[in-house]
């Protein structure tokens, strides 16, 4: 913005840059202007005229009143928004927009927050002149989410430049013309779109309502408090908006370095699973099997007694897995009580089944660049990234870089159904490695131990080579990101090492798509077993969550987690948590897989009920306050642990607030670096077991949208959406005939021991030698790792 | 910039044909007449045939369009469906429901309605017993009415087929549908 031009705006002189409407610096002016169709994020459609205001330039008068979301201003211009021919424009576009629209605001969701209302309130007239029928506009169910009543659009295509612009997918049109003109998908179907409840947001109308939140609250009966989307490393900030003790709906609040003006439907609507009927009110404990209420005193008694005989003198039997979605409060001091009582079996890493590398790869891994620069990059390389269902809002900054012509590439064992041009390498988990080997070798890299002979053995194509070459091109605007498909792979070590050297060969930063809401604050607070709080290495470190579950302990404290959705190998943690003398579990919500194998239960808040802090992707500490009451008994989780360190007379648990928990860590913090360099050498770990064995099929067992965390799962409307895919087995259509097998039939999953049973359907997306299984959802807790060899049958 | 200034097939996700799908499409006839009118345009603005595909799509299928033929168009031209769904709903000269052997379309527009345009529908509701929109029992004709159709200057104007034709009394407008087949 260098030669700015100045202005004069209702009398008011404002600097401005050429080529800005009028309409964007009136607004950064603080100068209202009416409008309907703009929107700072949307391209400008500049159709339903509510904008407009008078102009001159020069000292000539525009002769006509000007649009100011669509007229550019230029030296000199002097814009009047009140005049009297202004206001009369106004008024006359006021009085068109109300012709056809019905007059049923006392019935309408949007009563009371309307763009519409306020507008006609500010600019309209007070009575209407037109006696004749207005126009009737049939509904089309657009699924669980979002409700319509066509019959109040005021066709400013805001939600169709959404889907256009924004989401990538063009569901929403404009059909018909004139008076017959309706805004829909013109064939019914539901949107399907992991952003789409935006469009809520953005109809200035009732047209677009939010379905699960319709007719349970008025505007002006809410109030409204900050939040931090607890589901992805984004950080979402959030307004939650309340009545009594209730959240009753959750809407984006602008923070341009985060999620800019939006969220995900995921953040949008999950608060429904804060009021399931299967909440945790009060602590449990299980005597003969059975399970009782019991009083908090008795049941924190039963808790710290399990747990100090668990760990015994040296503190090595017990073993604590806690959720990555968990505050920063709590898994800082979960580790605490942990170490306290001896032992460093502390992890929040729940789907890694190759800790090989723990020790070797990066102690507090993080995006590796702010989240704002996602959009600016000119490559990217995502590796084993299910992008639009783990990083939904992610996904839309690198689709935006992607429109400005950055080439993104993944590396997946299983194609995406991605809203932006890109490459994609699909192949079997040990394919994913020779994949990134071609692209390496394309570079010219040799590596060293293991990837020397994976780059030895790889071919590099002419995509490789294009890949290669458009990470080389962007220099230090390129990166290569690994999500939570990498993590879950038996060669996660190995895929690092590959995103090195091809990183290194292009000077391409390397980053971590970390799982759950707060990956990157769980390595701070020194929740996992490499490290203590600030990131300082444990000499010899604990065991991880597949080692402690691999290596059965005497007890074990789990935290915010159901066993069989959300670890890596539901059967073995079913196996290693069953046969363990005692196990505390701190849940907001009552579970099959916990009570199975549970000797307490110790309710505490969930998302909004408690205060903490999450850190970001990029290393951000957002901090967010208790808004809502814990039901029953529940208590925030910070002082739970708060009262077990008391108990088992350890020290340094005498924090008042959680504030003061979150300063005590900063200060450990104080010299941590998030840092994604290796700490070893990764390129010598030998192959898994996995991958030496040649599995014939391989199990890829993504995990849906809405399946990532005990939360959203119990969200309704979500899992009522399309997106929420149930459990279910998946081949290729090809692999389908080789096995004998055809759709609809049921099958037999036999994995480690462990079996499971589903009916079969067909997946074009996926590469051969590979079946799709999700994780995460009702039917797969009796099975193993997410990605690891599997054997089908006819059942 | 915007979606409408920019190719639907950047930026959306649009399943591209693959040249077995492709080849599944339409006839080869229409599918060279199609790709005729692609060629006029970059490689990219594929879209911009909408509309003359439509005509050649409608003219092979009896003057109406159905759903698959504009998903199928939609495919071709590698264009998410309600994109053609919009340019087919918009113009009148694309009907979306079967239509009758020919299409009577009498201006409704200004010009014309001084003129005399609505002695013309009145004529035709009351002879041939068929309001706007459809078609006479026999399947001879389907009355439409349109707006301006740009021959203001000779109102009232009446759209038979392709051919204008102009100061048209209810008397010569029985002419003209005697004439046809
Ligand atoms: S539904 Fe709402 S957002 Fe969409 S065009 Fe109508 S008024 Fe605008
Ligand atoms: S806001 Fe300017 S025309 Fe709609
Ligand atoms: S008004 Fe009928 S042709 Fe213009």
């Amino acid at each position: 913005m260098t030669d700015k031009i100045t202005i004069e705006i209702d009398g008011r002189t404002c600097e401005a840059a050429p080529g800005e409407m009028i309409i964007a610096v009136a607004d950064r002016e603080g100068i209202v202007i009416p409008r309907f169709c703009y929107h700072e994020k949307l391209s400008i459609a500049a159709n339903c005229r509510m904008c407009l205001v008078e102009a001159e330039q020069g000292g000539r008068p525009f002769p006509k009143p000007v649009p100011a979301c669509a007229t550019p201003i230029a030296p000199g211009m002097k814009i009047q928004t009140r005049s009297k021919l202004a206001l009369e424009a106004q008024r006359g576009t006021m009085e068109f927009l109300l012709i056809n629209h019905p007059l049923d605001c006392p019935i309408c969701d949007q009563g009371g927050e309307c763009e519409l209302q306020d507008v006609a309130m500010g600019y309209g007239g007070d009575f209407s002149r037109y006696s004749e029928g207005k126009r009737v506009v049939q509904d089309e169910d657009l699924g669980p989410l979002i409700a319509t009543d066509m019959t109040r659009c005021i066709h400013c295509t805001r939600c169709v430049r959404f889907g256009a612009e924004i989401a990538g997918v063009r569901e929403m049109g404009a059909t018909g013309r004139g008076e017959n003109m309706r805004i829909g998908t013109f064939v019914a179907h539901t949107v399907a779109h992991e952003l789409a409840g935006n469009i809520i947001d953005l109809c200035p109308v009732g047209a677009l309502t939010s379905k699960p939140y319709r007719f349970t609250a008025r505007a002006w009966e809410l109030t409204q408090a900050e939040g931090i989307a607890p589901h992805d490393c984004l950080g979402s900030n959030l307004h939650l908006h309340l009545r009594g003790n209730r959240v009753m709906r959750v809407h984006p609040r602008d923070n341009e370095a985060v999620n800019e003006t939006w969220i995900s439907d995921r953040d949008r609507f999950s608060y429904q699973g804060l009021a399931s009927a299967d909440r945790l009110l009060k602590p449990l404990v299980k005597r003969d099997g059975a399970w009782h209420e019991t009083s908090w005193q008795d049941a924190l008694n039963r808790a710290a007694e399990g747990l100090k005989a668990a760990a015994g003198p040296h503190g090595t039997g017990l073993g604590c897995l806690i959720s990555p979605s968990a505050t920063l409060e709590e898994l800082y001091l979960a580790q605490k009580l942990v170490r306290g009582l001896g032992s460093d079996h502390i992890d929040h890493r729940l789907r890694r089944q190759d800790d090989r590398a723990d020790t070797l790869g990066p102690t507090l891994p993080w995006l590796g660049l702010p989240i704002a620069e996602v959009e600016r990059l000119a490559a990217v390389l995502l590796i084993g990234c299910d992008l639009r269902a783990e990083q939904p809002l992610l996904a839309h900054r690198i689709r935006k870089a992607a429109g400005e012509g950055a080439g993104v590439a993944l590396v997946n064992p299983i194609a995406l159904d991605l809203t932006f041009a890109a490459t994609q390498f699909v192949a079997s988990p040990a394919g994913m490695l020779a994949e990134l080997a071609g692209i390496a070798k394309a570079l010219n890299q040799q590596g060293t131990g293991t990837v020397k002979g994976l780059i030895a053995a790889a071919t590099a194509t002419d995509a490789h080579k294009a890949a290669a070459a458009r990470l080389t091109e962007a220099g230090q605007g390129a990166a290569v990101l690994l999500g939570a498909l990498a993590e879950a792979h038996p060669d996660f070590g190995l895929l690092q090492a590959l995103a090195q050297v091809i990183a290194g060969a292009t000077q391409a930063k390397v980053g971590y798509l970390v799982a759950g809401a707060n990956g990157v604050g769980a390595g701070l607070a020194g929740a996992q077993p490499q490290s203590l709080p600030g990131g300082v290495p444990v000499p010899v470190p604990g065991l991880s969550a597949a080692a402690m579950l691999a290596h059965p302990r005497k007890g074990y404290l789990l935290w915010g987690l159901e066993p069989g959705l959300d670890l890596g190998n539901p059967a073995q943690a079913a196996a290693a948590l069953g046969q363990a003398e005692s196990v505390v579990a701190c849940t907001a919500f009552r579970s099959p897989s916990l009570e199975a194998v549970a000797d307490v239960l110790l309710p505490i808040a969930a998302f909004a009920e408690t205060s903490g802090t999450f850190v970001n992707a990029e290393g951000a500490w957002q901090g967010f306050r208790g808004v809502v009451a814990p039901p029953g008994e529940a208590r925030p989780g910070w002082k739970v642990l708060r009262v077990l360190g008391n108990l088992l007379g350890l020290a340094g648990f005498d924090q008042d607030d959680s504030a003061q928990v979150r300063e005590e860590l900063r200060a450990l913090c104080a010299e941590a670096k998030l840092d994604n360099a290796p700490r070893g050498d990764l390129q010598d770990l030998p192959l898994s077991s996995q991958q030496a064995a040649k599995p014939r099929t391989w199990r890829v067992g993504t995990l849906p949208i809405y399946a990532v965390d005990p939360l959203v799962r119990r969200a309704q409307a979500l899992q009522a959406s399309p997106l929420a895919l149930p459990f279910g087995v998946w081949l290729s259509p090809a692999d389908a005939a080789d096995l004998g097998l055809t759709v609809g039939d049921p099958v037999e999953v036999r994995q480690d021991g462990a079996s499971a049973q589903a009916v079969l359907a067909l997946d074009p997306r996926l590469p051969s030698g590979c079946v799709r299984i999700p994780a995460g959802v009702v039917g797969s807790e009796s099975l193993g790792a997410q990605i690891a060899a599997v054997t089908l049958s006819k059942a | 910039m915007g979606f409408r200034t920019a190719p639907m097939s950047q930026g959306l996700s649009v399943a591209a044909p693959t040249a077995v799908e492709r080849d599944a499409l339409f006839t080869p006839e229409i599918r060279a007449q199609i790709d005729a009118w692609c060629a006029k345009y970059p490689a990219e603005w594929r879209q911009s045939a909408t509309i003359p595909a439509l005509h050649i799509l409608q003219d092979a299928n009896g003057g109406w369009l159905a759903q698959q033929q504009l998903d199928d168009l939609a495919l071709y031209l590698g264009m998410p469906p309600i994109a053609v769904y919009e340019v087919a709903s918009f113009y009148s000269m694309f009907d979306l429901a079967p239509v009758g052997r020919h299409k009577v379309c009498v201006c409704n527009s200004v010009s014309c309605l001084l003129g005399g345009s609505e002695g013309l529908i009145h004529h035709l509701e009351h002879k041939y017993g068929v309001g706007p929109g459809e078609t006479t029992p026999d399947g001879k004709f389907t009355f439409k009415e349109v707006e301006c159709l740009g021959a203001c200057k000779d109102a009232p104007a009446v759209l038979i087929g392709r051919t204008y034709h102009e100061k048209v009394s209810p008397e010569a407008l029985d002419k003209l549908i005697d004439g046809l087949e």
